[in-house]
């Protein structure tokens, strides 16, 4: 078969579907990329096969979160500046910051010894800490944006929530 | 107490008792620690900042954690009291020059401080003199077990403490023994014990901490794996093995340059009471150098006039804010180091 364009062999054989009614597009690569049949790609150098191949299986492929959700911060940022912005952050980049923390410090990955010994520790403890983080991250926007009604109101969610965790010590 | 009142003497640690202390001056533990449902200071608002300058100093004040504890304000004090505070190893560098809300607690023995928004939100440490490591952890795990049961610390099931730096993360346990080796320093076996310190993954700084210079042939030792290990274990391994090692080494060393070169140790140490006691401008680097010296001939029992406590004093009393806090007024250039050349000759009774 021939490309319908330029009579040249045809390699490409396209199916579309238009109102129900069925065309077939038959042409050769050229026309098919000029035309916009097919989605052209180069051929795929074989260096960037191979690093693509080494990645998939060196679990590379894991998309980092493009940032903390409570204090902002990105993994670039972090491995700029060597400092965290919140506990947080141990939570959503755990696995980008396991081999580091294994390298610091002799490749433990668990910690031993102390932990607080108040009920606040729990889990209900952990939720409502992650809901005054947003809470205070809440009213740093609204002061800047200049909404003092909603920075009254977030002022006394947190303060309700504070006088919640001291009665609990 | 007042910080003024700081200039006249030298603090707990540096009194020059304690075990082993002809060779080590002072012990050190810190902690780290971050309170939860704030961010870490890199990102916390300045209101924020604010909020939790307060609450960490009346959590502080609360505890009652020493007879008489003094909170000084760092975001208001003067430049000059700061720089006291960093020559007495009571806050560090970074806090003395931050910016925003921060502060320090100190009981009136400067054997406790606590640093308020430095890198993390609490920085607590417990000096002593001489090698008294459990003696130290006994008094900060009190102080953390008593603002614990104030305050909400950020705390992971697998990472432990939480801290800005992941390099703290765990125990936020660093242990620091501040090392005199001047014989070590004199025999050129120095260089050894820092390779040692290496392979034990242990971090050697100067007087002063992160990026000080080793002056005055002090030497500050610290661990550098918070993580992994009981803080027991990690005390236990620089009182057991790594102090008493290094310790000895230099003792032995001591003892060679007694035994071997007996002009060349004693020419070193009078040669510094002699300019100590005569020269018109000194600067703190000398100071130190030549103070070095002195303690070691002191220790080695070959100079018999000069009391250790002066020395251990003169170490501190001569350093920048010191010698201008006492003199109450701004030194500077030859002015300063005339008047530190002064001060030393009045304290070593000659010239």
């Amino acid at each position: 078969m021939n490309c319908e364009n330029c009579k040249k062999p045809a390699t490409v054989h396209v199916v579309e579907i238009h109102n129900g009614k069925k065309i077939e597009k038959h042409l050769c690569e050229q026309c098919a990329g000029k035309l916009g049949a097919v989605p052209m790609k180069g051929h795929t150098p074989i260096n960037e096969l191979l690093t693509n191949f080494v990645l998939q299986h060196a679990g590379n492929v894991h998309e980092e979160p493009a940032a903390c959700d409570q204090c902002g911060i990105t993994w670039a940022e972090f491995r700029q500046q060597g400092l965290l912005g919140c506990a947080h952050d141990y939570e959503i980049y755990e696995e980008q910051l396991t081999p580091l923390v294994q390298r610091a410090h002799e490749g433990a990955t668990h910690h031993v010894g102390k932990a607080p010994k108040r009920v606040g520790s729990g889990d209900a403890a952990q939720k409502r800490q992650v809901i005054l983080a947003r809470l205070r991250k809440d009213l740093a926007r609204c002061v800047e944006g200049e909404d003092y009604e909603n920075a009254a109101r977030l002022r006394d969610q947190i303060r309700e929530l504070e006088q919640k965790q001291d009665t609990t010590a | 107490m007042k910080l003024s009142d700081l200039t006249q003497r030298a603090g707990e640690w540096l009194r020059g008792s304690g075990p082993m202390c002809e060779v080590v001056i002072s012990s050190r533990i810190r902690l780290a620690r971050n309170v939860a449902g704030f961010a870490f200071l890199s990102r916390c608002s300045a209101p924020d900042r604010q909020a939790l300058a307060l609450r960490l100093r009346d959590s502080i004040l609360a505890a009652e954690l020493a007879p008489k504890v003094l909170y000084v304000d760092l975001a208001d004090a003067p430049e000059l009291d700061r720089q006291l505070l960093v020559e007495r190893h009571l806050i560090s560098k970074p806090l003395a020059v931050a910016e925003g809300a921060r502060g320090v607690a100190l009981s009136p023995d400067e054997s406790m401080a606590i640093m308020v928004n430095e890198e993390d939100h609490l920085r607590m440490q417990v000096m002593r003199s001489g090698l008294q490591l459990d003696e130290a952890w006994e008094q900060i795990n009190a102080i953390d077990d008593s603002l614990e049961s104030r305050l909400d610390f950020a705390f992971h099931p697998r990472f432990g403490y939480l801290t800005a730096c992941p390099t703290n993360v765990g125990t936020g346990l660093r242990v620091s023994v501040m090392l005199h080796l001047p014989a070590l320093k004199l025999t050129g076996e120095i260089e050894k014990v820092f390779r040692a310190a290496k392979d034990l993954r242990l971090a050697v700084r100067g007087l002063y901490g992160e990026g000080t210079e080793a002056t005055g042939d002090f030497y500050q030792i610290s661990n550098q794996t918070s993580l992994g290990k009981s803080e027991q274990q990690i005390i236990d391994e620089f009182r057991t093995l790594i102090a008493p090692k290094i310790v000895e080494y230099e003792i032995h060393a001591r003892r060679m340059l007694l035994n071997e070169r007996t002009s060349a140790l004693d020419d070193r140490v009078f040669r510094a009471i002699g300019l100590l006691r005569n020269a018109r401008l000194l600067t703190s680097e000398e100071v130190l150098f030549l103070l070095s010296h002195v303690r070691l001939g002191i220790n080695m029992g070959r100079v018999k006039d000069i009391d250790i406590n002066t020395v251990n004093e003169l170490f501190l009393l001569t350093q920048t804010a010191h010698l201008q806090k006492m003199q109450n007024k701004k030194l500077e250039g030859d002015a300063r180091r005339a008047a530190r050349a002064d001060y030393v000759r009045t304290r070593l009774g000659a010239g």
